[in-house]
Parts: structure tokens; sequence; C-alpha cells
């Protein structure tokens, strides 16, 4: 294989030196047009607005570093968030952290149906993740009643916790912050992750160096669920609604980050520096689509032409295809 | 014993059939009738229409999820086609050639490209529904001539529609293509081992863009279908159909690691499939939940012979 050639870390970190290269042109065009939006109260109005992304692709990364993909990322949020809305109106003295707390374990269990299903049965990632996406979106709805959980039906705190601010920055920002250095330096420095490049660079050859592919797969969904889950409080709380339908078709959008970030579809390759600069690439890209005059109705359309961007750059850097249904080992 | 009973899918199929529809029958005294039939079979027609050629290219190891996308798509074209004042023949054909280019798309990223065609799909969901929405944004397209109806809503002879009809010639042609023909075969071959047909002479490539290219164009026609039958066009049309299309081909037997399946199955998953969801719309089940249903289906169908391989 032709990425073998140079040092892993040499073409990883050559690709994430372009991505902040291009972040930061494209930072300087928008400023260059629109003078107000390097204005650091703006920049961090842009922070805040992709700190979600930022945690959700993240979780993402390490699904896809282990061959597989999480399609029902935004349906598992979905669901976390109405739950923590439920439990919030139902007791709303109890504060923010047995929310919390309920989000992730919600969460980490809607991962974990993902995961067990691929590491224990061995089903395609598509497959299962595209039908856990449907079965958690449609549990919103009995769960809910078909009803929304709105505003003056949350606690002030369960709202506030996002929105509070500190060194100029909302809660919701430092959360993401404080994910990208745990994964940067996580990924880099310490064995699980190690072992999560080997899984999914060469499954055969981790399994010989003691690595249960299967099983990193399993714990790459629980971590990428419980982000989820966590998410879907901050989402509820940040835009102080809950139904049926909040972030439908959010995890493309999650998807195009970590491609865009230069996380190989393929598996085995990707940095968590890329993927948050993906994810600050796109921010910017949306928060100046409304100066440029662009409706929000073209935001689709923008991650249907990255998506294909990335994975057409991707796929020419990389000779090797994958099979999207890899024949597992018998 | 359990084994060997799944290696008849198709049986299995056909009792699942026969169950939904007895019971069917007996909690809903309108079921049994030739009306109530007849409607049911829109719940599935245009859905399965896209099913078949699906099918092929999963046989064959691919996979296309923007087949809904290519749906709205189409729907767009002939929206906008039809604000101009095109008449309901050119509409038709905008229709199929704007599903056939959209296919050609992702077979050119996936032949050409060499991108993995879960990823190239993705994006060109996202890409074609994207369109649909920069397109219309919250507008509604519905300009369209009153014999435009008649490919949706027509009827070919008694309770028999033209989707129906439509259908049943598709699947008898697929059923040969996949069956009875060399390319049928070849399209097994490249499911089962494309390095191995690639050594045999086969143009493994032309292959797999072709079947790109024909579930393009049965997007389209479904596209044409939905949009005579619903009489308007929103960028939402067809949302989540990808995933019930996918759950028919799986469903109906066809295996997900490519090389495995038969036209048989899918017909009977799609006659399920379409009994079941009209069946529970019968019982005012409302369509988010029915999705449970959907989803819990396709993992169900793909985990069930996993499990019996497991033993």
């Amino acid at each position: 294989m032709s990425r073998y050639a140079t040092p892993a870390w040499f073409e990883v970190a050559r690709r994430d030196l372009r991505m902040a290269l291009l972040t930061v042109i494209l930072l300087i065009v928008v400023t260059l047009a629109y003078p107000g939006f390097a204005a650091p109260r703006n920049l961090a109005a842009v922070l805040d607005d992709t700190a979600i992304l930022i945690m959700l692709a993240l979780g993402q990364m390490l699904v896809i570093l282990v061959r597989g993909v999480d399609l029902s990322v935004a349906a598992n949020l979905a669901l976390c968030g109405m739950l923590a809305a439920l439990f919030n109106r139902a007791w709303p003295q109890a504060g923010v952290w047995p929310v919390l707390s309920l989000a992730l374990a919600a969460g980490a269990s809607l991962g974990a149906i993902n995961g067990l299903l691929v590491w224990k049965l061995r089903l395609p990632p598509i497959v299962v993740t595209l039908g856990t996406m449907s079965v958690y979106r449609g549990v919103i709805y009995p769960l809910s009643r078909g009803a929304w959980v709105n505003e003056n039906e949350m606690s002030p705190g369960f709202i506030e916790f996002t929105r509070a601010q500190f060194l100029g920055l909302s809660t919701l920002s430092w959360l993401a912050l404080l994910s990208a250095v745990m994964f940067i330096l996580g990924m880099r420095h310490t064995r699980g992750a190690r072992n999560l490049y080997a899984a999914g660079g060469n499954p055969e050859a981790a399994a010989y160096s003691g690595i249960d592919a299967g099983r990193m797969q399993f714990v790459a969904y629980v971590i990428s669920g419980a982000i989820a889950g966590i998410c879907g409080y901050l989402w509820v709380a940040r835009f102080a609604v809950a139904y049926t339908d909040i972030a439908l078709g959010f995890e493309l959008q999650v998807i195009a980050a970590c491609l865009v970030g230069g996380v190989a579809i393929t598996g085995g390759a990707g940095s968590a520096l890329g993927v948050v600069l993906g994810c600050l690439f796109l921010g910017i890209v949306r928060s100046s689509l409304p100066l440029v005059g662009i409706s929000v109705f073209w935001q689709m359309f923008i991650n249907g032409v990255v998506i294909l961007v990335a994975v057409l750059l991707g796929a020419r850097q990389r000779r090797v295809t994958r099979a999207i249904l890899e024949v597992p080992p018998a | 014993m359990i084994a060997a009973a799944f290696r008849r899918w198709e049986s299995m199929l056909a009792v699942a059939l026969v169950v939904a529809f007895a019971s069917f029958s007996a909690i809903s005294p309108y079921f049994l009738s030739v009306d109530t039939l007849s409607d049911a079979t829109f719940n599935f027609t245009e859905r399965a229409l896209v099913a078949l050629p699906l099918a092929l290219l999963i046989i064959a190891g691919e996979i296309d999820i923007s087949v809904a996308g290519i749906i709205a798509l189409a729907s767009v074209v002939m929206g906008l086609a039809a604000e101009q004042g095109a008449n309901t023949m050119s509409l038709a054909l905008l229709g199929l050639a704007t599903g056939l280019a959209a296919g050609c798309v992702n077979g050119a990223l996936v032949t050409l490209g060499r991108v993995p065609s879960i990823v190239a799909t993705i994006g060109t969901m996202t890409l074609f529904r994207g369109i649909a929405y920069a397109v219309l944004g919250d507008r509604v397209l519905k300009n369209y001539p009153a014999s435009f109806a008649s490919f949706g809503q027509g009827y070919l002879a008694g309770a028999v529609s033209i989707e129906l009809a439509l259908f049943i010639g598709c699947a008898v042609v697929f059923g040969l293509l996949l069956h009875g023909t060399r390319w049928g075969r070849a399209i097994y071959a490249v499911g089962a081992n494309p390095v191995a047909t690639r050594f045999s002479g086969i143009a493994v490539e032309r292959y797999r863009f072709a079947l790109f290219a024909l579930t393009g164009l049965a997007s389209g026609l479904a596209a044409v279908l939905l949009t005579s039958r619903l009489g308007s066009t929103r960028p939402s049309i067809a949302q989540g159909w990808e995933l019930e299309i996918i759950s028919i081909v799986i469903l109906g037997g066809v295996s997900v690691w490519g090389g495995k399946g038969s036209i048989l199955g899918v017909v009977l998953a799609a006659l399920v499939f379409g009994l079941v969801t009209f069946g529970l719309g019968l019982m005012n089940v409302p369509g988010i939940v029915m999705s449970i249903f959907t989803g819990a289906l396709l993992i169900l169908v793909v985990a069930v012979p996993a499990l019996v391989r497991r033993r």
C-alpha cells in the first residue's frame, strides 16, 4: 500500500497543514469581503454554532477509523435530547448533572446496540446504522406522544448551562474545545487510540498483535453514541425546543466534516486535528452564507459538493480501494 | 433444519405473505376486497420498481443510497419544466432522463473516480436532494398538466393500475435478465469475486457503471409515477425511501455481501412490505412509528441469517 511508503505521521501532518491553510485562507477571504466577520465576538458565535458538529465529528471519526460509519448519530442525538427534555420537565429541580448523566448513558446504550450488532453479528455498519437511525428517530414519537417540549417547559438551569459565558466563550464552545484537546492528545498518545488505528488499518494484522478489531469497533460506536447523547441535551438546551425532527439529516454534515478533515473512509487513517479543522471550515462556510446572500436552503447542496470533492481527492491519493460491504473473515 | 429452511428464503417470505394476508383480513373487514387490495399495491409499486435494479446492484457488491435523492431531483426537474408549459410526454421523458443522468454520475464516481459506492452515494444523495432544496426552498410545484396524472393514478384494465402493470412487467424482465442471461451470470460473478471475474475477461467496471445507470433510470421512473400520483413536488418528496427500498431488497434475501439473491425474493419482499405497511396504515399507525418497524425489520433480516450462521 502506497500510504506506507512515506511515514504515516508525515502524510497526516501534511494533510492537516493543508486543511489549516485552507481554513485560514477561507477566513481571510470572508473577512476581506465582510470586515466584521473576524471580530472576536463573531468568531465566538461561529465557534458556538460549530461546537456540536465538532464533538459529533470526533466521535464519528473513531467509527470511520475502524472501517464503520454511524448514520444513526443524529437520530440518537434527537432521542437523547427528547429524553433529557422530558426528564427535565418531570423533575425540574434535579439540576443539570442528572440530565447530563441520563443523556450520556442513553446515548452510550444506543451506540452499544450499533456496536454489538456490528461486532457480535458482523453485520455491515451501513445497514445496521441505517436501520437504527430509523428506529431511534421513530421511538421519539411515541415517547413524546408526538408533542413538542417548548422553552416554557424547561427549567432555567437546563437552558442556561449551555449559554453561560466564561472568558468570552459559551459553555458549549468550551466543551467543544475540551473535546478537541482531549482527542488530539488522546489519539496521539494513548494505547487505546493506537489499537484503534491498527484495528482499522489492517484488522488481520491487528488480530495477530492481540487486538480484537471487533471489540475496537464496539468501543468506537459506544463513544460515538455517548457523545451523541450528550450533544442531544446540548442541542435541545441551546435551541430551547425538543421535537421528533430535530437534527434531521445532521449525520450527513458530521460525515462530511470527517471526510473534509481527511479521515479515510477506508479506515485506519485520519487525525483529530484534521477533523476539528474540517468542522471549522464547514462552520465558516455555513456562517458566511447569509452574508453572501445565499439562502439556508443551499446548505445541503454545499454539503453534497464538499463530500464529493473530499472523497474524490481522497480516492486520488490512495490507490487502494475497499469494497463497502467487505467480506468478513470466515 | 432451520438452516435448510433459510436456504429457501423465498419459501419463508411466501409464508410471511400468507400470514400477513390472513391476519389483516381477520383484523379488518374492509381488507379483503378487490378495491382495497388494488389500493394497497400503490404502497409498494414505486419503491419496488427501484428495488429491482438495486437488487442487481447489491448482488454485484455495490450499493446506491442516493435513490430517493434522485427521485427528488427528477421530480423537481419535471416540476420546473411543467411550469414552463412542457407537455405530459416530454415531462415523463425528462424525468427518466434526469434519473438516468444522475445514475451515470454515481456510476462515473464509482468506476472512474474509484470512490467506494457507499461514500459516493452518500455524497450524491446529499447533492441531489440539496439541489432540490436549493432550487425549490419552501416552494411547491404543482402546475402539472391534467393528463400527467394518468401515470400514477390510471388503471390499465379493471383493478390493475398502470403502476402495478409496469412493476409486473419490469419484474419479469429483470427476472429473465438476472436468471436467464449471460449478463445475469456475470452480475453474480462480479459480486462474488470481482478480481477473478476481471481475470476471466469480464469488463467489471462496465457492469458496475451500467447497473448504477439502470438504478438511476428506475428512480427516474419512480419519480414520474410518484409525482404523477401526488400531483405536486416538494423538495422533501420520497424522504427516507432509500431505507425502505434497501429494506425490500435485503428482505428479499439478497446478500449484503454480494453474489447472492433472486428477483423472486425481491418481488415477494415487496409484496410483504406493501401489505404490512398498508395493514398498519389501516390500523391508524402513524408513518413515523412505521419507520420503527421498517428499521427493525431491516436489522432483523440481516441479523437472523447471521445468527443462524453462528450456530
